[in-house]
């Protein structure tokens, strides 16, 4: 991998000895602040950017081309890996491409639990990116703390429906694997019910505090127009004021049945990025009340799919869904064979990161952070 | 006013430092290994064998099939298959694995295996304190280690293990009638009855748990 920068000091700028200096700053990969195993290469005039660029790959684990090798099932608990934090909406994304490819219904019930899945796996997701953005900020701890509390309850709703916290590999081709525990949906409504006062609280923590929004506001603006063209998706392009959400857009699964707002930002800058977040866990605890009151019973897995020896015929498909980060897409080329013939995973946090150089440029190096931040991105996923 | 905003974070941080004392839901931190959390029954972590009765190398009901050997996504299970046919729990002839190694360092605890397995001979286990001092052959497990009693199941997964025990009392049952109806048909028409018994442990056709035959 070439990670060497093309020279930014024209020749005439050393001439100037009394100028200030250009200085090029490897950030990571042993960063903390870069979430992963992340490098960026800054050149900075004094404090500011004057370029950066990110460096990735050291993550890389072949998954794609690994997938050529497996069976269709093979596949699905790699995908818990790629973004290990909303491990349920990476199999789904995966599931709903190969349903796609072999043409296989999803029945009613497994419908519900897939909405209710990735729904607490949104909000487990966002709260904890809102804890690791105070974080970077210096909020050293205590909003994540706050968030990590709720998290873990959700984990043990996981962990009690699918057997793992946070490697669920839960959903198959044509529904669930195994069905709602006795009882889950009881304490899961009882814990949809709390979340509301935690969102209160969570927002009396930071949302007016002074220091935060000095550090987020008006930092790293994207403009409606680089965050589409440069493909971005998921909560930071509604953040830039772009009505674009696949749950509505798609409408994958049955998320017509349910009656949610998309929050949109004005600005595109960190500060709505933050508040985006906020807002779209309202929106799901929506969907959650109203997905857990119409839950109907039935089965959970279309029979007529088999789990060993599974061949869809021959074709391709793309299955896209709005994981918390963006757009998660699988593409699936199929010969009739066990295995898929191409593999392919349109990572929303690989894209998302593509913008991170016109953000940052002419910010501080402490805002670089609370960019790479607010972009909320998860290495197992740019890196694959 | 400026500073308001954070003077109402601090105010969040002392109700919850002061309900610390007082709540004992805000309390989050459990002792470990002093104190433990109660097991999420569903939990899962690594593969173990099932063996039914009194004797793990009799009982096991793995008939080395290598079913979840070529399933298994990162290939961490390694099978060699019996040359001979030896006497599961119930008394029949069965294939066994002569080896059957779980390297424990590569399994992922997808229990992938466990969707597969047609015999209901691999579960995944609760035990989560594996830590050795050597990292290659320890965490390679052999059959022994491996296996574990259906007891043992019933502990740690009792809804799931009633309902595997049901389903494979059913399919006992299912062959037992199969196996007397053949019998009983058997001074009628010699040559059906000459195949049945001719045709192996398992009737091809469908996936018979092993030592189902009561």
């Amino acid at each position: 991998m070439s990670t060497t920068i093309e020279p930014v000091l024209a020749p005439s700028s050393s001439a100037n000895a009394g100028e200030s200096q250009l200085l090029e700053l490897s950030m990571g990969p042993q960063h903390p602040s870069t979430h992963g195993v992340f490098r960026m290469d800054v050149v900075l005039d004094g404090e500011r950017v004057l370029r950066l660029k990110p460096v990735f790959g050291y993550l890389h684990r072949n998954h794609e081309k690994i997938a050529e090798q497996e069976s269709y099932l093979g596949s699905m608990p790699y995908t818990d890996r790629l973004d290990y934090i909303c491990s349920l909406t990476n199999n789904w994304a995966y599931a709903l491409a190969v349903e796609k490819l072999a043409g296989i219904q999803v029945p009613e019930r497994a419908e519900y639990i897939r909405i209710i899945t990735a729904e607490l796996t949104r909000f487990l997701n966002h709260s904890a990116l809102i804890g690791f953005l105070t974080q970077d900020m210096g909020a050293s701890g205590t909003p994540l703390m706050y968030a990590f509390r709720e998290r873990e309850t959700i984990l043990d709703l996981f962990e009690s429906l699918t057997g793992a916290r946070m490697m669920c590999n839960y959903m198959r081709f044509g529904g669930c694997r195994v069905d709602l525990p006795a009882g889950w949906l009881d304490q899961t409504r009882k814990f949809v019910a709390t979340l509301p006062r935690f969102l209160d609280e969570f927002e009396r923590l930071l949302a007016t505090n002074e220091i935060l929004m000095a550090r987020t506001q008006g930092v790293g603006v994207m403009s409606k127009e680089l965050a589409i063209n440069a493909g971005v998706t998921g909560p930071i392009l509604r953040a830039s004021g772009v009505n674009y959400d696949l749950r509505k857009v798609d409408k994958y699964g049955i998320y017509d049945r349910f009656a949610f707002k998309i929050p949109l930002g004005e600005h595109g800058d960190t500060y709505d990025r933050y508040m985006i977040r906020l807002l779209e866990m309202r929106e799901s605890l929506k969907i959650l009340n109203q997905a857990l009151k119409d839950i109907p019973e039935g089965p959970i897995v279309d029979p007529k799919t088999k789990i060993r020896g599974f061949k869809p015929r021959p074709g391709e498909a793309y299955g896209r869904i709005e994981s918390p980060k963006g757009e998660l897409g699988f593409y699936l080329i199929s010969d009739g064979t066990a295995n898929p013939y191409r593999y392919r995973v349109r990572s929303c946090c690989m894209m998302n990161l593509t913008v991170l150089e016109q953000l940052c440029i002419g910010h501080n190096v402490a805002d670089v952070v609370v960019i790479l931040g607010s972009i909320d991105i998860v290495m197992g996923e740019v890196d694959r | 006013m400026f500073g308001e905003g954070i003077l109402k974070g601090l105010a969040e941080t002392a109700r919850n430092f002061l309900g610390s004392y007082v709540s004992k839901k805000r309390l989050t931190t459990v002792q470990y290994p002093e104190e433990r959390l109660p097991q999420i029954e569903a939990y899962r972590n690594f593969p173990f064998l099932v063996y039914d009765g009194e004797d793990w190398q009799q009982g096991l009901r793995c008939v080395s099939c290598f079913i979840c050997e070529k399933e298994c996504p990162p290939k961490c299970i390694i099978i060699e298959k019996s040359t001979d046919k030896k006497p599961d729990a119930v008394g029949k002839l069965q294939f066994y694995p002569k080896v059957f190694n779980i390297d424990i360092s590569v399994c992922m605890s997808c229990q992938i295996c466990v969707e597969v397995c047609p015999f209901d001979a691999i579960k995944m286990d609760t035990d989560y304190e594996l830590s050795t001092t050597n990292r290659f052959s320890a965490l390679l497990w052999d059959k022994q280690q491996l296996a574990k009693s259906n007891e043992h199941y019933h502990k740690i997964h009792p809804t799931e293990a009633a309902a595997v025990d049901a389903q494979l009392a059913a399919e006992r049952a299912k062959v037992a009638a199969k196996t007397k109806a053949a019998a009983e048909a058997r001074p009628a028409s010699p040559t059906t009855a000459a195949n049945t018994n001719g045709s192996g442990p398992n009737p091809a056709d469908k996936p018979v748990p092993a030592g189902s035959e009561k």
